[in-house]
């Protein structure tokens, strides 16, 4: 293993370079100096008082939604990890559906469900007996944050309960005898013990809300502005490429910063794992605690999914399947017509693809780390997902053109940019796992004889599969959702589902808006049933060892 | 585990290799032209064959982005570009376009067949394709039951009766709310005692309601699809589409479009042969063909616009339902360009933020 670990764990740092550092420098010096000088004049701008404005917001909103999801997901992961209940795992699948969907589809789904004139506002006016819409969420803080949460509950609750589930509860049982409760418990034990859990949750969340694009544009209605958004109306809209880089190094620049900061906090928490095995709930404060949280994430994830389900089924005349039935009906022959099984494929070959780029190199990457060099290599990776899409996307064109590295027009660039989105949750999912595994551990198998290859592969390997399992889901969800910026990438006729739903939603005609409903449907069982086999193989793989 | 994972990794690597091999070899045998083009394309595939049967060549095509995307990455591969022909660069993103200077002049003879009026490049560097309008639409049944008066003008708009009716486009984020923008400049102008900033607050007072994209404004809010809004900016050819995508052809269309004069702005899409494509003559021959009665005929059921070759025949459900705006609201593409930033710009501080 060392002798073959070497060159292999650097493959990673050439992914890196290659499709995001290359790119990326390459369209900012295009950007910055594009006949060779400093384009000073535009890049002046930068400094204007709305720039400002919109750095205060980015930061602000992205503190906002991150606390807020942290402080709702936590309760629900203490639910989750502490008893087996009926729905557990259905309701932990249920909360990363919400990730996948296209934000068009999300603000579909919220405006037949909060909208003024959704079932909410509904039932409260007929309650109140109002005239008009009680609640006018469109173009507020507030639904952004709702938005956000609903995204991103998903991220905390995966992370928190994958590196929970397997805490031995020593600490805390030593606490009990020792006199600690309710409260106590929480701020002295358990909070502390699941710091780099929460951290990493965190700042995956935080980077994720501070780049935040369309729920900003379409829910957001513009009128508020986050960096991204801004970059993306200088770049493709006034083609002001100067600002549009000087604005992408400040965004990046930040999250560096950010990143290095998180990574000096984050303390190595080496504790003894175990397989827990969660009791019932017993007794009805139990239960109450259980069913408390299960509506909950009930009321936050399952009800927009349901409208739209409800939508897709929803005819003229009550329901129908006649949008599912015509999805595989090309009416007007058009030669980019996909039917859904084939944009079903097509999501599907990319996911997969992408799920195994990402283990690989996001497994090299989270044993490269381990070795040191961590406080520069792991902001390094998180970067792809602090870098404005657009500005990628562009970077892809400018860098990526001479053969044989021609990937402009080809299909190959899609899961290379999903992987690049993909690879700081595997690492995020792996790492703190990694971490945790006591190095006397590794130690005592050396001792009694184990090579490096063995020990990765009897002790290492089998402790972190729970985290290999939470990266699995989160690089196949990603990829199921086109994140980031594969949506910029030039495509031939091979369109995936999201893409498939964008076309049906650019035309007019009741038909269309029914067949995009039932693609997203498709979409969210697409990547249940992908859950499903990636648990199933995660359980049979951890069998086995 | 392990082992199947690098077996997967291996196997990406091999098809890696694999298909840049099998793109460095392909075009030896037959011509292929790559057609790249924005999102919202669509043609016949027996169209398409056709041509490859007449000519012998291959068409590929590339979704490059939306409008204003496939155009800077068009600029950005200048020289060294992702395909043969460009389609899909309107009259708003025109200017950008001559600016950096990335298509090859070519007239095509069928050219006669097009009116000048749609003819905007006297170089010939971009040629017109197709056209239509960007206008009010409303939903009939709505007005029909309030027997309320259709709004003949932009101006009607700011009228009492009309408060809070219309729904429109974020102009910085949407094509059809940019062309909006441009019918307000056109019609009320940047100077004098009501100019079109004017117009704008007086619509805000007046409860308008703005939304980032066409897909919210029509698929959200307008009342046709369940919305509040009987009133929404979209397209003239919207009201034939909304007929040719029901399940049943009714009687009377459920929308229509207002075409009063100086109420609507026509968008142009325009074709060009990249510079540095290594297949002119076949770029030529593509645009040819798009000029051509066929690829034009097919083009209103496609992408719900208008053909620009005047002996094109529109099909039934465009000459029943479809309107074309005779005096539709103008402003040079010299001007879109150069005043865009500061337009948009302007229109965000008043509609959005509060002025």
């Amino acid at each position: 293993m060392t002798r073959l670990a070497r060159p292999l764990l650097l493959l990673p740092l050439l992914f890196l370079a290659l499709f995001y550092v290359w790119p990326l420098l390459s369209i900012l010096v295009l950007g910055l100096a594009p006949d060779g000088t400093l384009a000073l004049e535009q890049l002046r701008q930068l400094f204007s008082p709305w720039h400002l404005n919109v750095l205060a917001f980015t930061i602000v909103q992205a503190l906002l939604s991150t606390a807020i999801t942290i402080a709702l997901a936590l309760p629900a992961a203490w639910v989750c990890v502490r008893w087996s209940f009926p729905g557990r795992s259905m309701l932990l699948s249920l909360s990363t559906l919400a990730f996948v969907l296209p934000t068009v589809v999300v603000a579909a789904a919220f405006s037949a469900l909060i909208g003024s004139r959704g079932l909410v506002n509904d039932l409260l006016r007929q309650m109140l007996a109002l005239d008009g819409a009680p609640l006018r969420l469109e173009g507020t803080l507030a639904i952004i944050l709702i938005a956000h949460v609903f995204y991103n509950f998903a991220v905390a609750l995966r992370i928190i309960t994958g590196y929970w589930a397997n805490r031995s509860t020593m600490h805390e049982d030593a606490a009990r005898v020792l006199g600690a409760q309710g409260w106590r418990l929480w701020w002295e034990v358990r909070l502390p013990l699941l710091r780099p859990a929460l951290l990493a949750a965190a700042a995956l969340i935080f980077i994720f809300t501070f780049t935040s694009f369309g729920v900003i544009v379409i829910l957001g209605e513009l009128r508020f502005s986050t960096l991204e958004v801004e970059i993306y109306l200088q770049a493709v809209n006034l083609f002001n490429l100067p600002v549009a880089a000087g604005l992408s190094i400040v965004q990046i620049t930040l999250m560096f910063v950010l990143m290095l900061v998180y990574s000096r906090l984050r303390q190595r928490l080496p504790m003894a794992l175990v397989a827990a095995q969660a009791p019932r709930p017993q007794g009805w404060r139990q239960w109450l605690a259980v069913s408390a949280a299960g509506g909950f994430m009930l009321i936050l994830l399952a009800a927009p999914l349901l409208a739209l389900v409800i939508r897709s089924l929803s005819g003229a005349e009550g329901l129908t399947g006649a949008w599912y039935a015509a999805l595989s009906q090309d009416v007007r022959g058009s030669v980019l017509f996909v039917p859904p099984v084939q944009a079903v494929g097509n999501s599907l070959f990319f996911a997969l693809c992408t799920t195994a780029i990402a283990l690989v190199l996001g497994l090299l990457a989270a044993s490269l780390m381990q070795r040191g060099n961590r406080r520069w290599l792991d902001p390094l990776f998180m970067l792809p997902l602090a870098t404005s899409a657009v500005t990628l996307g562009f970077g892809f064109i400018v860098a990526l053109d001479e053969p044989p590295l021609d990937l402009r027009a080809s299909p190959l660039l899609i899961p290379i940019a999903h992987s690049l989105v993909a690879l700081p949750f595997v690492v995020r999912s792996i790492l703190p796992a990694l971490d945790s595994i006591s190095p006397s551990l590794r130690e005592s198998a050396s001792v009694l004889g184990a090579t490096p290859w063995q020990v990765w592969r009897q002790i290492d390997l089998p402790l972190v599969s729970r985290g290999l399992l939470v990266a699995a889901i989160f690089a196949f969800t990603i990829s199921m959702g086109e994140f980031g910026a594969s949506l910029f990438i030039a495509r031939p006729a091979n369109a995936t589902i999201p893409v498939v739903i964008y076309r049906l939603l650019g035309q007019p005609g009741t038909m269309n808006m029914g067949q995009a409903m039932a693609m997203s449907v498709i979409l969210l069982l697409t990547c249940g049933l992908g859950f499903a086999v990636i648990e199933r193989v995660q359980r049979a793989g951890n069998g086995a060892f | 585990m392990v082992f199947l994972l690098e077996g997967e990794d291996m196997r990406t690597a091999m098809t890696l290799m694999l298909l840049l091999a099998l793109l460095t070899s392909v075009g030896a045998q037959e011509i292929v032209v790559t057609l790249v083009t924005h999102d919202s394309f669509a043609i016949g595939e027996d169209v398409l064959a056709e041509f490859t049967e007449n000519t012998g060549i291959q068409v590929e095509i590339l979704q490059s982005g939306d409008a204003g995307e496939m155009l800077n990455k068009a600029i950005l591969s200048r020289g060294n570009p992702l395909g043969d022909v460009l389609f899909g660069v309107d009259n708003s993103f025109l200017s950008r376009a001559l600016e950096y200077d990335i298509f090859l002049p070519y007239e095509s003879p069928l050219l006669e067949h097009v009116p000048p009026e749609f003819q905007l490049d006297e170089q010939f560097r971009v040629t017109p394709i197709d056209y239509g309008d960007v206008c009010l639409n409303y939903d009939v049944a709505w007005f029909d039951e309030r027997e309320l008066p259709l709004p003949q003008s932009l101006a009607d708009l700011t009228e009492p009766q009309y408060r809070g009716l219309l729904v429109v486009e974020n102009p910085a984020t949407s094509s059809p709310g940019l062309a909006f923008m441009l019918a307000t400049i056109g019609v009320f102008g940047t100077e004098g005692e009501m100019t079109w900033l004017d117009f704008w607050s007086q619509l805000v007072e007046n409860e308008v309601r703005v939304v980032s994209g066409w897909e919210v404004a029509y698929w959200g809010e307008f009342s046709h699809s369940g919305g509040e809004y009987p009133l929404v900016v979209s397209y003239a050819s919207s009201p034939p589409a909304e007929v040719f995508f029901m399940e049943e052809t009714p009687e009377e269309a459920p929308t229509g479009a207002i075409v009063a004069d100086q109420t609507c702005f026509r968008q142009i899409e325009f074709a060009g042969v990249l510079d540095g494509s290594e297949q002119v003559e076949a770029a030529q021959r593509l645009i040819d063909f798009m000029l051509d009665t066929r690829f034009q005929e097919d083009i209103p059921l496609q992408m719900f616009v208008f053909p620009v070759n005047q002996q094109a025949e529109l099909p039934d459900v465009f000459l029943e339902y479809a309107e074309v705006a005779e005096v539709p609201a103008a402003v040079s593409p010299e001007d879109i360009d150069a005043m865009r930033e500061t337009w948009i710009q302007a229109w965000t501080e008043t509609v959005l933020r509060g002025g």
